[in-house]
Order: structure tokens, then sequence, then C-alpha cells
């Protein structure tokens, strides 16, 4: 079973986009994170709702038409949001 | 304390209180064309002490205490006592304040529009701030330059202008009918000599400015100008902010907002006579 990922509702996080790069406040710590794409997408797709990185993956090229096709480098951005706090591993 | 004045600079209020009279008197003098705290309310108090009763008489040392403290601070010889009272306010702005996001960064003001600069110490903000003040400009501040989050207007912070070294002579020159503070030789930071901001600085200092240029001026290199994007001039700014975690959210909110809407150049110049024509330069460029 791959593990599921998981983004606080939107309601908590104050994303800004700045040019290339975005300006993540996270209400709950009340750290700032700069990110670039497709972060803020990932953050949008999975906020409040968990997604395996197969699930989000799809998700990603159809809604913002991403072609990065490749589950095992969305789990390593993946995992690398878990060490900031902004997403759950569950 | 035996000694004490208050005084405001800009929207905050001091009282200095001292074991000697001497630091006291030299901030009476300097900032005597100064308004009061508003209302008589301080917001901030600044504590100069001896570290041992004694102290106060055989080599004379001047601890830096107040509302917030910064442990193992090293005491200043009394000659240095009117740079202990400017340390200990600047401070109690950088660790306490929270009405305004602190911005690391000199400021000067034309036709209501704020030009910021901010870089590491040594970049010259201060001595550019200070020159402008001399060519026309109003000064706002040298060191701190306050965002309103509520208004996204920069309020000035005009204490005395800190000149540092090389500086202090370009500024004898360039200001002969300024009011200079005594020289502070061989202060932790060099020789350090205080100028008084002029009369136009000190009467405009509650009216606030919309921020319009913000330049990152690095000294000792050839003429250069780059843009400066907005993710990497918000990262430069929270580097720049000692109050921006504290501030929180409001703190998010006011830095993007003005990194949003504010043309940012990083400038390197060999001379100070170049910086201050590629600042007129971008300022009728891109301001």
């Amino acid at each position: 079973m791959p593990a599921r990922y998981r983004a606080p509702p939107a309601v908590s996080l104050r994303i800004v986009p700045l040019d290339a790069l975005s300006a993540v406040y996270h209400r709950a710590s009340g750290q700032t994170h700069i990110v670039a794409p497709p972060v803020p997408e990932i953050l949008e797709l999975i906020a409040d709702q968990a997604m395996t990185p197969e699930e989000l993956l799809a998700a990603l090229a159809e809604r913002f038409d991403l072609p990065d096709g490749d589950a095992a480098g969305l789990t390593a951005r993946l995992d690398e949001l878990v060490d900031t706090g902004l997403v759950e591993r569950l | 304390m035996r000694y004490a004045t208050t005084l405001r600079i800009g929207p905050v209020g001091f009282r200095i209180g001292s074991d000697w009279r001497s630091p006291v008197d030299q901030l009476r003098d300097l900032y005597r064309d100064y308004p009061q705290p508003s209302d008589g309310i301080v917001d901030f108090n600044v504590r100069l002490f001896a570290a041992r009763p004694w102290r106060r008489f055989v080599r004379p040392s001047v601890m830096i205490g107040g509302d917030f403290t910064i442990p193992d601070a090293a005491p200043l010889p009394l000659a240095q006592g009117l740079l202990a009272a400017e340390m200990g306010m600047n401070l109690q702005m950088a660790l306490a304040q929270r009405r305004y996001l602190l911005l690391h960064a000199s400021a000067v003001e034309r036709d209501g529009r704020a030009l910021l600069m901010t870089g590491e110490s040594g970049a010259g903000k201060s001595t550019l701030a200070a020159l402008l003040m001399t060519r026309g400009w109003r000064l706002m501040g040298d060191e701190f330059a306050l965002l309103d989050p509520a208004s996204g207007q920069i309020h000035a912070f005009p204490r005395l202008v800190s000149l540092k070294n090389e500086a202090i002579t370009v500024m004898e020159r360039a200001a002969p009918d300024g009011r200079f503070g005594p020289l502070l030789a061989g202060t932790p930071k060099g020789d350090i000599r205080h100028l008084v901001p002029d009369a136009a600085a000190i009467a405009a200092m509650d009216r606030p400015a919309t921020p319009a240029l913000l330049l990152f001026p690095t000294y000792g290199q050839a003429s250069d100008v780059r843009v400066v994007e907005p993710a990497e001039t918000f990262v430069r700014l929270t580097q720049a902010s000692t109050n921006y975690v504290a501030m929180g959210e409001r703190g998010f909110d006011a830095l993007t907002g003005l990194v949003a809407r504010l043309p940012v150049r990083a400038i390197d110049y060999p001379d100070t006579d170049t910086a201050l024509a590629l600042v007129e330069r971008l300022w009728g460029e891109v301001a």
C-alpha cells in the first residue's frame, strides 16, 4: 500500500506568487517557505485530501498540464514537503 | 536612575536613564530639536548602568540594559556612553518593535515617495542616505525603515546618523554646517561619529511615505546595476528584518505586499559620486 500525502486545508496556508517562486505562510507553525512549481499546485490538490503519488500525478497532469510524469520524483518532492512540515505522510 | 531624558524618534518614544551624567547630557544636546513622547507615553526604556557600584567611578564602564537585553553584552567605556545609549535604543527596536515590520534599511523621501537602501554592514546605506540628505532628499532614517502592515507606508525613524570610519570625513566635507556628536574613537565598530539629521528630517518625521524604489548597494565594485526579482528580494528582506518572525502573518502580508509592487535593483559602486548618480538615474527611470 503506497503512502498517502495530505496538506493542510487551504484556509491554513497563505500562498502568494512572487515570480517563478511563491511564498507560503503556514499558519500553524508561523513559518514562511519559498517554493518552486509545482509545489503550490500540489498543496492545492492535496489540501485536506490525502492522495498517493500516483493519484496526485494524474491530478497534476489533468488540472495543470504538467508533463513531469515521474512518480519517484514526485514522491521525493512530497517527502521534502513532509520534512518542512507543510505536508503529512499518512 | 540618577540621570534620565526622554525623546521621540518618529513614532517611538524612549526614556534613557543613566548612572552617569555625560551620556544623558550628550543625548539632550544632540536630540534637542526632537519632540517628546506622544502624551508622555514611552514605548521603550534604556538603562545605562555600572556593572558594579564602584565601576561608576573606577574605570567606569557602561552596561546596556532596558526592557529587553542581550545577555553577555560587553560593556563600553564611559567615553562611548553615547554609543551605548544609541545601541540600547536600537536594541529595544530590534527586539521589541511589534507595530511595524522593521527593515534594516536606510530611507530617504522625495515627493512623498520613499527610496529604501539595505545591505550588509559597510555597504554604505547610512552614508548614501546622509549624502542624499545634503542634496535635497528628506532623511527618514539611516538604520531602520518602519513598514506599516496596515497601510503599506514607510514610517520614518530618523535617529542620529551613525557614521563609521571613512564615512566620518566624507560627511564632514559634505555637511560642513551639520551638527556632529563627539568623535568616538576605537569602538567595537571602529571610529564612530554621529550626525544630527537636518531640520527638514526632524520636522517631517511624522509624515510617512509610499515605498517607490529599493536598492541593494555594494561598495567597492565597478559600477553595475542588476534587477533583483521579487522572491530574492523577499528572502533578503526577511533576513534584513529583526522582527519578521515575531510579526507572524502580518509581517508576511506586509512583506509580500511590498515586494509585489516595488522596483528593486542591486547597485555596485566604486565611489560615492557614482552611487549618487546611479541613485538619481534609477529614481528617474524606475521609481
